[in-house]
C-alpha cells in the first residue's frame, strides 16, 4: 500500500457504491453513516449545550415579575364587626410562613382565618377580654418592625403586648397544619411613665399625664432584651419608656423592668406618626408639612441628628422600614417613596442621608409592605395601583392596576410568593412571581448605594451572618481584579513570548528549534495548580523579603544582555562562533541570567537597608500609604505569565515562521540586514498572527482559576496598586458556587459570571482563529 | 574602526537581535528552573536527614538544648524581626536565621522553630538520637530508654533498648495491619450490605410489599450482619488489647520523659547512626509509603495512593467516554458532512472551546450533570434512597463526563488532523477495490489515523490529570472515606466522590492548618504530578513523530 502514488489533482470523482455490493453491507454502510452523523452531531451539539444550558440558568434572573389574582373571601357577619370599623389606618396583617394563616388586627379586636379553605379560626374583640372602663376604648400599637409577630395594645396607663405564634402539627390523618396562638407576651400589662415633668421645659408645659396618653400618636419596638415604648403628645413632646426583659429565674416568664424615661421636644406641635429604630437607639418622628426629625437617644439628652422636609408641600403618607431596619422608607403624597438610611462616616459618627427615590405615580402612596427576606417592598396608591419594587437593584419589578374592590391593606407571606390585600369586603389573595427582584443592570454594573454605606460603590459581598443583610453583588470588582490579573500578566508575558517566537522562528539554528519548540510547548502542559501553589506559597514569601532584588531583575536582565552581545561582539570572530554561532545565542545568554540574577538577589538586602530602612513593605506602608499584601497582582503577574507564555509562543511562532521564504529572501537579496527585514517584512506580515496569539493568549488569562485562587488574598477590592490582592470572576465561582444555593439569586449570579467568561474567551478566540484563518489563506498561496 | 563597526553594529540591529535570545533564554531557564526546583524540593523530602543537637541562646540570654532537623537557611532584616519583638542589637542589620524541625508537637506545641544562626554554639550528631515517625501529632525526636510492657518496665540496658525496640514495633505494626483490614475491608463490607438492606426495604415500603414474609426475610438477615459485626467486634477488641502492650519510654532533649505507645508508631530510626546503604533503603521505603499508602493526619503526612487512584480511575472513565465521541465528531466532519461554510464554523467552535476556561466547563458540570441530570436520576431510580443523594450530588461520573466535554476538542482536532494526513488515494484505492465507504474508514483510514487518535487521547488525558478548577465542583474531595473502586458489587461506584493529586496540591497547600508541616509533601505530589503529565505528553509526542514517519512515504 505504501507504494501507491497517484496524482490526486487529476482523479475523477469518487465512484458510487458498486451495485453488485450485497445487500448487508449497503446496509452496514447506510448504518455506519446514521451512527456517525448521529454521533457526530451529537457531540457538536452537547458541545452547544453549554452555552444553552448557562443561558437557561441565567435567564430567570432577567424574567419580569407577575402577580395573578387567586381568590377572595368575604368577611363573616361575625368578622364585620370587627373589620367593617373605619375612620382608623390602624389595620395590621401577618402571613405565617406558607402564606397559609392570616391575622388581620385592629383597634376593635383580631380575626384568625385560614386564607386558602375559608376556614375560620376565631374572632375576638378586644373590648371583650381587656377590662377596661366602657367609656375608653384601647388603641392599637403599631409596631415599629415590619411583619414583627407581636402586636401592643395601649389603654389608660398602660401597655400590653401580644406574642403571634404559628405553631406547626402533624395530625394523624397526615398532612401540616398551621394552628396560631395568640397570648400575652408578659403577665401583666407594662406601666406607662406616670406625671412626667420636662426637665427643660418644665415652664412651657405642664406635665405629661399617662392616663391621658391612649389618644397620642405611639409606636414601640422590642429587640432581643429591651423593649421601648414612644408617645407623641399635642403640644410636641415625645415621651420613649424603656425597659429591660429578663427571663424569670424558675419559669420561662418573661419580665419587663422599667428603665430610662426620655422626652424629646419637637418643634412645630405633635407627630403624625413615630418609629422607634434598631437597638432603639432613633426616634423617627413624622410630622404634617412632609416633615421627619430623627433623634439619637443615646446622647445624654435626646439630640437631633437628621430633618428632612419634603419640597413642593407633599405630605408624608406612608412609612415602613426595609428588613434590617437601617433605611426607612417614606412614601409621600406626589406618588414618591424615599429610602433613607444611616451609616458612620469618616468621623465615625452616625450620619443619615436619602439613598434613592422611587417616583411610583401621581397619586399619594397609602400603603408600604416590607418583604421578610430581602430588601425589596409593595406599595399601593391612592389610584389603587400596586408596585413591587427593590432597592438594591433600583428596580420596579411590577406595577399592577389592582380592581377597585380589591384595594385595601396589602400583607405580604414572609416567602414573599402571596400577597393578600384586606379590606372592609373581605381578603383577596395573589400569587406573586418574584425571584430575583435584586438583579438588575445597575445593580450588577454600576455604582450600588448599599444601607450602611457612605456613598455609592462597587461591591461584592454575596453572604453574611446575619439575615437581615443586603445581597452586594457587583461583578465590577470581580471584573476588575480578572483583567487586573490578565493585564500583569500579559505585561510579562506578551515581550517573552513574542521576542522568544521572533527568535526561534527566524534566527535560532534549525536544530536547537527542534528542542525548544517542544520544551516551551510542554510547559503549557504543567497543571496550574502546580504554579499557583509555587507562587503562593514559594515565590509570594521571597517577593515579599527580595522586593528590590525582583525590580533589579527587571531592568539589569536586558543590561546584562546587550553587555555580553557587544563582549562577544568584541571577540575575534573565530572564537566567536565558537562560543556563540550565529542561531545558538540564547544558550550563552544563560549564564548571563543567572548572573543577573544573582547579582539583583545579592543586591538586594543592602540596597533595602541603605535606602527602605530595611523592609520595603513597611516603608512603603510609611511613606507612601500603599498596602503591601503578600499575595498580590505582581506575584500573579509572574506565575500567569509563566502560564501564558507557551500559548503567546507557540501560536506566535507558528505565524512568524509560516512566511514565505521567498519573501524574506528578497528582502536580503536587496542587501536588508535580517533585523531590517525582520522588522520590515516578516513582523509586518505575520502581525496578524501574532495578534491572534495575544488574544488567545489573554483568553487563558482570563480564565486561570487555580493560580489567582491561591495566589491572591481573594478579596474582591478594587485597587489598581499592584501590591494589593483581588479577585477574579473565575476564582470567585470556584469559591462560592459549591456553597451557593440552587437556583437562588447567588446561584444564578454565579453562572452569569461564567456565562460572561465563555462569551468573553469566545469572541476572543473567534477573532483570533478567524485572524488567523484569513493569513493562511493570506499566505498560503505565495 | 571599532566605534564605526559599533555603530554598524546597531543599525543592522544586532542588539535587538541578542535581546530577542535573552527571550528564549529566560523561557527556557524558567522551564527547565521551575521543573528542576519542583524535582529536588520533591525528590528530597524522603531523604533521611540528619538530627542536630545545639545550645541556642536566645537574644534574651536563656540557654536551651535543640535537637532537630535543619531545613532551611535565610537571611532577614533586624527591622522586620523587631517588628515581631524580636530584641536585637540596634546596629545589625540583617541577620541569619534557620528553620528547625523540632517536632514534639504534643510536647512543645510546635513543629518549626526558627532560629538565629549567631546564636547557636556547640552543634553535634549524637548517634542515640532518634526520629520516630507517629501516626498523631507528626514526628518525635528525642532518646529512647526504656520499655514498658503492659505498663511494667522492662529492666534492660540502654544498648538493647534499640534492637528490643526494632523487634516490637514489628509486631504493632503487623497487628495493625491486620486492624487495618478487619476495620477498613471485613467492617466496610458488613457496612455496604446492611446500607444495602436497608435501601431494598425502604424501596419496598415505598411500593407497599414490605409484607410479613419479607419482614421476617430482613430480620433474619439483620441478625446475620449483627452476628458478623458482633465477631469483627470481638477480634478488633482483642487486637487492640495487643497492640497496646508495648509502650516505649523516651527523653527528650531538654530531659523531659514522655511514654509513646508502640502502636502508635509508624517507624523509628536513627539518621546519624545509619549508613548510606541504609539510609537509600529507608528512601525508597518512604517513597514507597508516599505512593502506596493512604494519608495519615488531614493529608499533611503518609500517602497520596487515593489521590493517585482517584486521579487515573477519573482519567480512565474519561478516556473511555472521550474516545468514541471524539473520534465520530472528527470522521464526521472530515469524511461525511458536507464542506461549506457551516462545517467551518463549526470546526472553529470546537476549536475554541478548548480555549473557554474550565471552570466554565465545571459551573456546567455543576448545574447541568449534578444538579439536572443527577437529580432526574435519583428521582427515578433511587427513590428508595432520598433524600441523601446518589447521583444528585457531585461524584466520579459527573467529574470524568466534565473533563470529557471539556477535552473533547482536543480529541477531535487531532484526529481530524490526522485524517486530513491520509493521502486520498490511498481511500481512492480501497474505493476502487469495491470496499463500501463504512469498510474503507473501518479498514484502511482508521486504522492508519489511529496514531493520530492516540495522539489526542493523550494530550487530553494529560490536560484531565492536569485540571483542578472544574472538579472542585464536580466531584473532587478533600478526604474520601472509600476508594472508587472496591471489593463490593458493583465494585466501580461511579457515584462516589473522589481524591485527585491537583486537589490534593491546592487542599493541603493552602487549606490545612500546618501549612508548614505539609509543604514538603506539597512538593512531593507536584513533583509526581508533573511526572505523569511529562511522560504522557513526551511520549504523545513521540507518537507523533512516528506518525509523521510513517506517512513520510506517502507523500510526495
Amino acid at each position: 500500500m505504501n507504494k501507491v502514488n497517484v496524482d490526486t489533482t487529476r482523479v475523477p470523482p469518487l465512484p458510487s457504491i458498486p451495485s453488485y455490493a450485497p445487500v448487508l453491507r449497503r446496509v452496514k454502510d447506510r448504518l455506519a453513516r446514521a451512527v456517525i452523523a448521529l454521533g457526530g452531531g451529537g457531540v457538536i451539539i452537547a458541545i452547544m449545550l453549554i452555552f444553552c444550558y448557562l443561558l437557561y440558568e441565567v435567564i430567570p434572573l432577567f424574567v419580569p415579575a407577575s402577580m395573578t389574582f387567586r381568590a377572595s373571601q368575604s368577611w363573616t357577619e361575625n368578622e364585620k364587626s370587627i373589620t367593617s370599623k373605619k375612620g382608623s389606618s390602624n389595620e395590621f396583617g401577618l402571613l405565617d410562613e406558607l402564606g397559609e394563616v392570616l391575622v388581620y388586627w385592629n383597634d376593635e379586636g383580631y380575626v384568625l382565618m385560614r386564607r386558602q379553605s375559608g376556614e375560620r379560626i376565631q374572632q375576638v374583640r378586644f373590648r371583650d377580654v381587656i377590662s377596661a372602663p366602657d367609656n375608653v376604648k384601647p388603641r392599637v400599637v403599631p409596631n415599629s418592625v415590619t411583619n414583627a409577630p407581636t402586636f401592643a395594645l395601649l389603654r389608660p396607663g398602660f401597655l400590653e403586648l401580644f406574642d403571634i405564634q404559628f405553631d406547626v402539627i402533624y395530625p394523624e390523618h397526615g398532612g401540616r397544619q398551621v394552628v396560631p396562638r395568640i397570648q400575652p407576651t408578659f403577665e401583666s400589662p407594662l406601666v406607662l411613665p406616670d406625671k412626667l415633668a420636662d426637665r427643660n421645659s418644665a415652664t412651657r408645659h405642664s406635665a405629661i399625664n399617662r392616663e391621658t396618653f391612649t389618644d397620642a400618636v405611639s409606636t414601640f419596638r422590642r429587640t432581643e432584651d429591651s423593649l421601648a415604648w414612644a408617645g407623641s403628645w399635642p403640644d410636641g413632646r415625645v415621651v420613649v419608656q424603656k425597659w429591660n426583659l429578663e427571663t424569670g429565674l424558675f419559669d420561662e416568664s418573661l419580665q419587663a423592668v422599667a428603665d430610662t424615661t426620655y422626652v424629646v421636644d419637637l418643634p412645630d406641635g405633635a407627630a403624625q406618626k413615630l418609629l422607634l429604630g434598631p437597638n432603639l437607639r432613633w426616634l423617627y418622628a413624622i410630622q404634617p408639612g412632609g416633615v421627619l426629625r430623627v433623634y439619637d437617644l443615646q446622647r445624654d439628652r435626646p439630640a437631633i441628628v437628621f430633618t428632612l422636609d419634603l419640597p413642593d408641600q407633599r405630605e408624608i403618607t406612608a412609612s415602613q422600614f426595609l428588613l434590617g431596619s437601617v433605611s426607612l422608607l417614606l412614601g409621600d403624597s406626589g406618588g414618591r417613596v424615599s429610602q433613607i438610611a444611616s451609616f458612620r462616616n469618616s468621623d465615625n459618627t452616625y450620619q443619615f442621608a436619602i439613598l434613592r427615590h422611587f417616583d411610583l405615580s401621581d397619586a399619594a402612596i397609602t400603603h408600604i409592605e416590607s418583604e421578610q427576606r430581602r430588601k425589596g417592598f409593595v406599595t399601593v396608591d391612592a389610584n389603587g395601583q400596586l408596585f413591587l419594587s427593590n432597592t438594591t437593584s433600583e428596580r420596579v419589578v411590577l406595577t399592577h392596576p389592582l380592581n377597585k374592590n380589591r384595594v385595601g391593606l396589602p400583607v405580604l407571606s414572609p416567602r414573599a410568593d402571596t400577597l393578600v390585600m384586606v379590606n372592609t369586603a373581605g381578603i383577596h389573595a395573589f400569587d406573586v412571581q418574584n425571584k430575583h427582584p435584586e438583579v438588575s443592570w445597575s445593580s450588577l454594573w454600576q455604582k450600588v448605594w448599599y444601607e450602611g454605606y457612605a456613598e455609592p460603590d462597587y461591591l461584592w459581598q454575596s453572604s453574611a451572618a446575619n439575615n437581615d443583610f443586603e445581597p452586594k453583588m457587583s461583578l465590577v470588582p470581580l471584573s476588575f481584579g480578572t483583567l487586573k490579573a490578565a493585564f500583569y500578566a500579559m505585561l510579562l508575558a506578551m515581550p517573552l513570548a513574542i521576542c522568544g517566537a521572533v527568535f526561534t522562528a527566524y534566527f535560532m539554528a534549525p536544530s536547537l528549534r527542534r528542542k525548544v519548540k517542544p520544551a516551551i510547548e510542554l510547559m503549557e502542559a504543567l497543571p496550574t495548580v502546580i504554579l499557583g501553589f509555587l507562587a503562593g506559597l514559594w515565590l509570594a514569601p521571597l517577593v515579599e523579603q527580595n522586593l528590590v532584588g525582583i525590580f533589579s531583575i527587571l531592568f539589569l536582565t536586558p543590561l546584562i544582555f546587550l553587555l555580553t552581545a557587544v563582549g562577544i561582539m568584541a571577540l575575534p570572530v573565530s572564537i566567536r562562533h565558537r562560543i556563540a554561532p550565529p542561531g545558538w545565542e540564547p544558550l550563552v545568554l544563560i549564564p548571563a541570567l543567572i548572573v543577573s540574577i544573582s547579582v539583583s538577589m545579592s543586591i538586594s538586602d543592602p540596597i533595602q537597608s541603605a535606602f527602605f530602612g530595611g523592609d520595603v513593605s513597611i516603608w512603603l506602608r510609611d511613606e507612601w500609604g500603599i498596602t503591601y499584601r503578600q499575595r498580590n497582582a505582581l506575584v500573579v503577574g509572574f506565575a500567569m505569565g509563566f502560564a501564558v507564555i507557551p500559548t503567546i509562543f507557540s501560536i506566535a511562532e507558528d505565524a512568524i515562521f509560516a512566511v514565505p521564504k521567498s519573501l524574506t529572501q528578497g528582502s536580503l537579496a536587496l542587501g536588508a540586514s535580517p533585523w531590517q527585514t525582520l522588522v520590515r517584512v516578516v513582523l509586518p506580515t505575520a502581525s496578524p498572527g501574532i495578534f491572534s496569539a495575544v488574544m488567545i493568549g489573554f483568553g487563558r488569562a482570563v480564565g486561570e482559576t487555580m493560580i489567582v485562587l491561591m495566589a491572591t488574598g481573594n478579596t474582591p477590592i478594587m485597587d489598581f496598586n499592584i501590591f494589593e490582592g483581588f479577585r477574579t470572576l473565575s476564582a470567585n465561582i470556584a469559591v462560592e458556587l459549591p456553597e451557593a444555593e440552587v437556583h437562588s439569586t447567588h446561584f444564578r449570579i454565579l453562572f452569569l459570571a461564567a456565562l460572561v467568561l465563555f462569551l468573553f474567551t469566545f469572541v476572543l478566540n473567534t477573532t483570533a482563529e478567524y485572524v488567523r484563518q484569513r493569513l493562511r489563506e493570506k499566505y498560503g498561496s505565495l | 574602526m571599532m566605534k564605526v563597526s559599533a555603530r554598524q553594529w546597531f543599525r543592522q540591529g544586532h542588539p535587538w537581535v541578542w535581546l530577542n535570545a535573552g527571550a528564549v533564554a529566560i523561557s527556557m531557564t524558567m522551564v527547565f528552573g521551575l521543573l528542576g526546583f519542583i524535582a529536588v524540593k520533591g525528590v528530597s523530602h524522603f531523604w533521611p536527614k540528619s538530627l542536630v543537637e545545639f545550645d541556642y541562646t536566645t537574644p534574651e540570654g536563656k540557654v536551651e538544648p535543640i535537637l532537630g532537623e535543619f531545613l532551611d537557611r535565610e537571611t532577614v532584616s533586624a527591622e522586620r524581626l523587631r517588628q515581631t519583638h524580636v530584641a536585637l542589637a540596634s546596629k545589625v542589620e540583617f541577620v541569619e536565621r534557620v528553620q528547625v524541625k523540632v517536632g514534639n508537637r504534643d510536647v512543645t506545641g510546635r513543629d518549626f522553630r526558627w532560629v538565629l544562626n549567631d546564636y547557636i554554639t556547640a552543634p553535634r550528631y549524637p548517634e542515640q538520637a532518634t526520629v520516630f515517625e507517629r501516626r498523631e501529632w507528626g514526628n518525635f525526636y528525642g532518646y529512647p530508654i526504656g520499655i514498658l510492657e503492659n505498663g511494667q518496665p522492662i529492666p534492660a540496658s540502654p544498648e538493647d533498648v534499640w534492637p528490643m525496640l526494632s523487634e516490637r514495633l514489628a509486631r504493632a505494626l503487623a497487628l495493625h495491619d491486620s486492624i487495618r483490614t478487619i476495620e477498613v475491608s471485613e467492617i466496610g463490607r458488613v457496612n455496604y450490605e446492611i446500607e444495602k438492606w436497608r435501601l431494598k426495604r425502604k424501596a419496598h415500603e415505598l411500593n407497599h410489599t414490605y409484607t410479613a414474609e419479607r419482614q421476617a426475610e430482613f430480620a433474619a438477615q439483620q441478625a446475620r450482619f449483627d452476628t458478623e459485626y458482633k465477631t469483627l467486634q470481638a477480634q478488633l477488641r482483642t487486637l487492640y488489647q495487643e497492640i497496646k502492650r508495648d509502650a516505649l519510654v523516651v527523653e527528650t532533649v531538654d530531659g523531659q520523659q514522655k511514654v509513646l505507645e508502640v502502636g502508635r508508631l509508624v517507624r523509628a530510626y536513627q539518621p546519624n547512626n545509619m549508613s548510606g546503604w541504609a539510609k537509600a533503603l529507608l528512601y525508597v521505603e518512604r517513597l514507597r509509603e508516599f505512593v502506596f499508602d493512604e494519608p495519615r493526619e488531614a493529608n499533611t503526612e503518609g500517602g497520596v495512593f487515593p489521590a493517585i487512584f482517584g486521579t487515573v480511575t477519573m482519567v480512565m472513565v474519561m478516556s473511555i467516554i472521550v474516545t468514541p465521541f471524539g473520534v465520530v465528531a472528527a470522521i464526521y466532519l472530515r469524511e461525511y458532512a458536507t464542506q461549506g461554510p457551516l462545517t467551518r464554523a463549526i470546526r472553529i467552535a470546537v476549536n475554541n472551546l478548548a480555549g473557554v476556561p474550565s471552570i466554565v466547563y465545571g459551573v456546567f458540570g455543576l448545574g447541568f450533570f449534578v444538579y439536572a441530570i443527577g437529580g432526574s436520576i435519583d428521582q427515578v431510580f433511587y427513590q428508595e434512597s432520598l433524600p441523601s443523594p446518589m447521583f444528585g450530588t457531585p461524584g466520579l461520573l459527573w467529574a470524568a463526563l466534565t473533563l470529557a466535554l471539556l477535552t473533547v476538542p482536543v480529541v477531535i482536532v487531532a484526529t481530524e488532523e490526522g485524517l486530513a494526513r491520509i493521502p486520498r488515494a490511498v481511500r481512492e484505492g480501497s474505493l476502487a477495490l469495491g470496499a463500501t465507504k463504512a469498510e474503507t474508514l473501518w479498514r484502511v483510514v482508521l486504522p492508519m489515523a489511529s496514531p493520530a487518535i492516540m495522539t489526542g487521547l493523550i494530550l487530553a488525558i494529560a490536560r484531565a490529570a492536569g485540571e483542578v478548577a472544574p472538579l472542585m465542583l464536580v466531584g473532587v474531595v478533600k478526604l474520601a472515606p472509600n476508594l472508587p473502586m472496591d471489593f463490593n458489587a458493583p465494585f466501580i461506584h461511579l457515584e462516589r466522590k473522589f481524591m485527585h493529586l491537583g486537589f490534593h496540591i491546592y487542599d493541603v497547600g493552602f487549606q490545612s492548618p500546618n501549612v508548614e508541616a505539609a509543604r514538603p509533601l506539597v512538593y512531593a505530589t507536584a513533583f509526581l504530578l508533573v511526572a505523569v503529565i511529562a511522560v504522557l505528553n513526551l511520549s504523545a509526542v513521540m507518537v507523533r513523530n512516528r506518525l509523521r514517519e510513517r506517512y513520510k512515504s506517502l507523500e510526495h
